[in-house]
């Protein structure tokens, strides 16, 4: 079975602020405020963590749900949120594209 | 062949100029004209100054041609540092790094005021200001800005002012920063000549922004806090901005943030009387 590695749209901008997480796009400047899932898996797509460890570690155990379904409501969610080219998403680690220029994995505020 | 009549054809049509100076930034206006630059003096009279600098110089060509289709929506695209801005009136270009452009427009007030709107708007995002759409009034000393769509109250809230409020505009507020440079957190409210249904120019003149209120209508006059991504939300729905372009759009996205972040945001419910001034200020 593949395994999914999500990492941030760097042409997004993010702020997360009184506890929600915003995120707007530079190319059509559309607003979107992410639920809790959807947060977290922004927050944990750093390029080489898979889908299914983020998933075991930081959702099954907030969120009462079996581990099966919550991996195919994050892949999904995941899916969803590459449409929207807020992350990205592989079924390879996604490497920094020149970490020496500063191209480091996108952060939430640049 | 004869050069008698080159002398006459060569000289130098007159160029005509004002610099219109709107939240401390001047911006020289040049055309050949007399009628058009009348016409702006009286437009942006208390924003036209003497000052000879300016940090913008634009040459306006006056066409007599409308344009193909005029109703066509704003346009504000850079290339290769060069921004165009285009509407169904007007079409204009500027290059910031030599710091100078051209407008064509035909003879009209409303095309030049909306190549500044969007030109002010472009620069105050470098800059971590913004314009917004709201009303904006001193009192006290401190800037109250009063942010809503169309028919949330900004007219009516800026008509209801008491005699000891300097109204700065019943419709787009210019916000700018202050230094942080010098270590001055927060921002200041300038008065601008852009009007909304009032009709009536905003004074020349500036102070530190103490809150910002959502215009809400409602059976009484309340003050009520609202949550941060709330305000942000607010914010960012008002602002105005145009460009497609992704570095400018981050930039002032996270110039609400950090506005939102310094500045109290509230809903401010009224009715239509003036008793609703009392809780500001």
């Amino acid at each position: 079975m593949s395994r999914l590695y999500m990492a941030r749209n760097p042409r997004v901008a993010a702020r997360s602020l009184g506890g929600e997480m915003m995120i707007m796009s530079g190319r059509d400047s559309m607003l979107f405020t992410l639920n809790k899932t959807a947060t977290i898996l922004w927050q944990s797509a750093d390029g080489t963590t898979p889908l299914d460890e983020i998933v075991e570690l930081r959702i099954v155990p907030g969120f009462a749900v079996e581990p099966a379904q919550a991996l195919q409501d994050a892949e999904t969610l995941a899916r969803e949120l590459a449409s929207r080219e807020i992350l990205q998403i592989s079924e390879e680690p996604i490497l920094p594209r020149n970490p020496a220029a500063g191209e480091v994995a996108p952060g939430e505020s640049r | 062949m004869s050069n008698l009549l080159l002398p006459e054809l060569a000289a130098d049509v007159e160029r005509l100029s004002l610099v219109i100076e709107i939240g401390g930034m001047p911006v020289r206006v040049q055309t050949t004209d007399p009628a058009f630059v009348a016409m702006l003096q009286n437009r942006y009279s208390g924003f036209v100054t003497s000052s000879e600098h300016a940090e913008i110089s634009f040459d306006v060509d006056l066409t007599v041609t409308h344009f193909a289709d005029p109703d066509a929506p704003v346009r504000v695209t850079q290339h290769k540092g060069r921004w165009t801005l285009e509407r169904g009136d007007v079409r204009a270009e500027w290059e910031p790094a030599s710091r100078t452009g051209r407008i064509r427009q035909t003879v009209n007030p409303y095309s030049i005021d909306a190549v500044l709107r969007i030109v002010h708007s472009l620069v105050l995002a470098r800059q971590g200001g913004f314009l917004l759409h709201s009303a904006s009034a001193i009192r006290n000393g401190k800037a109250f800005l009063f942010a809503g769509v169309s028919e949330a109250g900004k007219t009516t809230i800026s008509r209801l002012a008491p005699p000891d409020a300097t109204l700065l505009t019943d419709e787009i507020s210019y916000v700018r920063k202050k230094d942080d440079r010098k270590h001055d957190a927060g921002y200041i409210a300038f008065g601008t000549p852009f009007t909304g249904e009032l009709a009536k120019l905003g004074e020349n003149v500036s102070a530190p922004i103490a809150a910002l209120y959502l215009l809400a209508k409602g059976a009484e006059n309340r003050i009520d806090p609202i949550p941060l991504g709330e305000a942000a939300r607010s914010l960012l729905a008002n602002l105005l901005f145009f460009a497609e372009d992704e570095d400018l759009v981050q930039a002032i996205f996270h110039s609400a943030f950090e506005f939102v972040s310094q500045v109290p945001v509230s809903r401010l419910t009224f009715v239509p009387d003036a008793r609703v001034w009392e809780l500001i200020g």
